[in-house]
């Protein structure tokens, strides 16, 4: 059971980034929320690969033989990079929403409906 | 040599070019312009001649930076590790569409885009929406695929957004980025259960592995709700009128591409990723009720629409409908191979077939509402009238997209839905009721376009359209008179090995893990 607790804190990660993005209003709590998503994502691949008194996996001067499995690290930091992309944009995009409509609340900015 | 490396050329192509743009339109916009077009061009040869070594030789692999797929250890312990794309008959299918699509939509742009600035950013990130697509459509890698899926929304968004000085184009950026990240997310969620439990990204060998276990449920559930958000299927289908109604009108029909890309990962994942372990009836049902949902929640919105384009993202919605439709009556009479001979294959190949006639009238559509866009500057049904009595062309092209999509013989959309109709109403008679009812609301909304907009008394003053739109439309036009006459010929050499392509799905496993 404890060893599955950074699994369980993941999908806590989650579903609180779901929530914020559902019942948010603020257009950069709504960012946040997409985030929380990402980081349990990300952390939820991270420990895929984590062995316990494991060492980094290099193999020269290596102390051991037990190592943490790489490929989820080279997933998780591809994805960073991809979250970092799509956070910077969807924040230049809220800039320019608050620039035309003077406000960040979400249900305010209606131009777009039917 | 050239062919050996065909996949990836095609990838790499427009990604390179992508960048070469900037610094080529420092030297002049004219030859930037046709350098993308040219760029665009070579990569629509390239398609053809992949297409023509796949329907001969079959399945073509190709291994990045190696030889063979997998690594094998001296104890003889063998696993595939390496990035592999993997075209089969469905992948090249939709390659066709996304590079015909876009090397029309970047002659279009020519002057539709003439009077914009920050052109070279635009003609950057078309470029890059069109590799990510190649790339979602070739890989044999579901990490991959995730990333691919990713560079397309980003490029997706950045161009949906890409009138800054809207408001209503950034609102609708921001909608549509948050839910195709969200999206994207859910597949890499799913993508890491994968990788938990099998121990490999690859599709092939994923699948030879896959157990169905309860995680693996979940997994299923994520990829098809993230990718079904993408690819616009009622009930995530919010952001699809803001996004096509706001984005340039090329750049409406290469989302369309965009979105049947994503559909095209449903299909991936559910015939070959699950298709040797799933109960293939209830998947099929969920598959084919989304369609039936989409098709007439996105027509009864349509129908209320004023604005034109919005009008026509709503169709959009309605017309991927009867491609889940049709390729979800083949998946959910998979494991009954009498009925998959007698209909199941037919429904298949009519909702493949849907999805290039699609591509090719709702395209032609959404770029005849851009010329009244450019022309009048006007958006709104209301305030539009009399356009017949100038632009002639745009007329006769709006009368034949609208003609194909309402399903009227002798046009493309008759000849798709025909297969459709007839093959689903062995299925289940009332879902094929819906369909042909949807069609004719379909129809009716059209009528009413056109009624208000092309017809009656000039009433506002319009310029005429420029030439390099006439002529992407007219090409456009063509390709949907020569399906609409010669069905047979395009379901024979195209359209049938992609629905065999996803039936087999044993020869996808096959031609990475050799037969084992």
């Amino acid at each position: 059971m404890i060893g599955n607790l950074p699994f369980v804190a993941c999908v806590v990660l989650i579903i609180l980034g779901l929530y914020t993005l559902i019942f948010k209003r603020n257009l950069i709590k709504i960012v946040i929320g997409l985030n929380l998503v990402q980081c349990g994502v990300n952390l939820f691949l991270i420990t895929l690969g984590y062995k316990s008194d494991s060492v980094a996996p290099i193999y020269t001067m290596a102390g051991k033989e037990e190592m943490v499995l790489p490929t989820p690290q080279a997933l998780t930091l591809t994805s960073i990079v991809i979250g970092l992309a799509t956070t910077a944009l969807i924040l230049s995009f809220a800039i320019l929403i608050y620039k035309h409509y003077k406000t960040a609340d979400a249900s305010k900015i209606r131009r777009l409906r039917g | 040599m050239i062919n050996e490396h065909l996949p990836a050329l095609i990838i790499g192509i427009p990604l390179l070019a992508a960048f070469a743009t900037p610094l080529i339109s420092k030297i002049n916009d004219k030859l930037r312009n046709i350098f993308v077009i040219g760029v665009l061009g070579a990569t629509l040869c390239l398609v053809v001649s992949l297409a023509f070594n796949v329907f001969d030789n079959g399945i073509f692999v190709y291994v990045m930076g190696a030889k063979s797929t997998g690594l094998s250890l001296p104890s003889g312990y063998r696993m595939p590790i390496r990035i592999i794309l993997e075209v089969d008959g469905m992948s090249i299918f939709m390659a066709i569409i996304s590079s015909v699509v876009a090397f029309f939509g970047a002659i279009y742009s020519w002057a539709f885009m003439h009077k914009e600035t920050g052109k070279d950013k635009y003609y950057t990130l078309l470029l890059i929406l069109t590799a990510g697509m190649f790339g979602m459509e070739f890989t044999g890698d579901m990490f991959n695929f995730f990333v691919f899926l990713e560079i397309t929304s980003i490029a997706a968004c950045s161009l949906v957004g890409f009138k800054i000085r809207r408001g209503e184009s950034s609102e609708a950026a921001f909608k549509t980025m948050v839910l195709y990240t969200l999206g994207a997310l859910f597949v890499l969620f799913a993508v890491g259960i994968l990788y938990g439990q099998y121990d490999a990204l690859n599709i092939a060998t994923l699948a030879s592995r896959i157990q169905y276990t309860a995680m693996d449920k979940v997994a299923l559930g994520l990829l098809v709700a993230g990718l079904a958000m993408k690819a616009g299927a009622v009930p995530m289908h919010m952001w699809v009128p803001d996004a096509y109604a706001e984005a340039p009108a090329p750049i409406t029909m290469i989302l369309v591409a965009n979105s049947q890309a994503s559909l095209y990962g449903i299909f991936r994942v559910c015939f070959t990723l699950y298709g040797l372990t799933i109960s293939t009836h209830t998947v099929g049902w969920i598959i084919i009720i989304l369609g039936i949902l989409s098709m007439f929640i996105g027509v009864t919105m349509a129908l209320i629409q004023k604005k034109i384009k919005r009008l026509m993202a709503y169709h959009a919605i309605s017309q991927t409908g009867y491609m889940l439709l049709g390729v979800g009556v083949g998946l959910a009479v998979l494991s009954d191979a009498n009925a998959l001979n007698s209909y199941g294959l037919k429904a298949m190949e009519g909702g493949i077939f849907h999805i290039i006639n699609h591509a090719m009238y709702k395209g032609l559509l959404f770029l005849t509402a851009g010329a009244v866009i450019y022309t009048t500057g006007k958006r709104n049904l209301n305030e539009l009238g009399g356009l017949a009595h100038k632009m002639k062309f745009t007329t006769i092209f709006f009368i034949i997209g609208a003609a194909a999509i309402a399903g009227l013989p002798p046009f493309n959309g008759f000849a798709s839905k025909l297969i459709i109709y007839e093959s689903v109403y062995k299925f289940n008679p009332m879902l094929s009721i819906i369909a042909m009812l949807v069609s004719i609301l379909t129809l009716a909304s059209f009528v009413k376009v056109f009624q208000s907009a092309f017809l009656g008394p000039e009433i506002i003053k319009i310029k005429k359209e420029p030439k390099t739109m006439i002529f992407a439309m007219l090409c456009l036009s063509v390709i949907i008179i020569a399906f609409g006459l010669f069905p047979d010929i395009v379901v024979d050499k195209i359209v049938a090995p992609a629905a065999n392509a996803l039936v087999n799905s044993m020869q996808y496993i096959a031609a990475i893990l050799g037969g084992a």
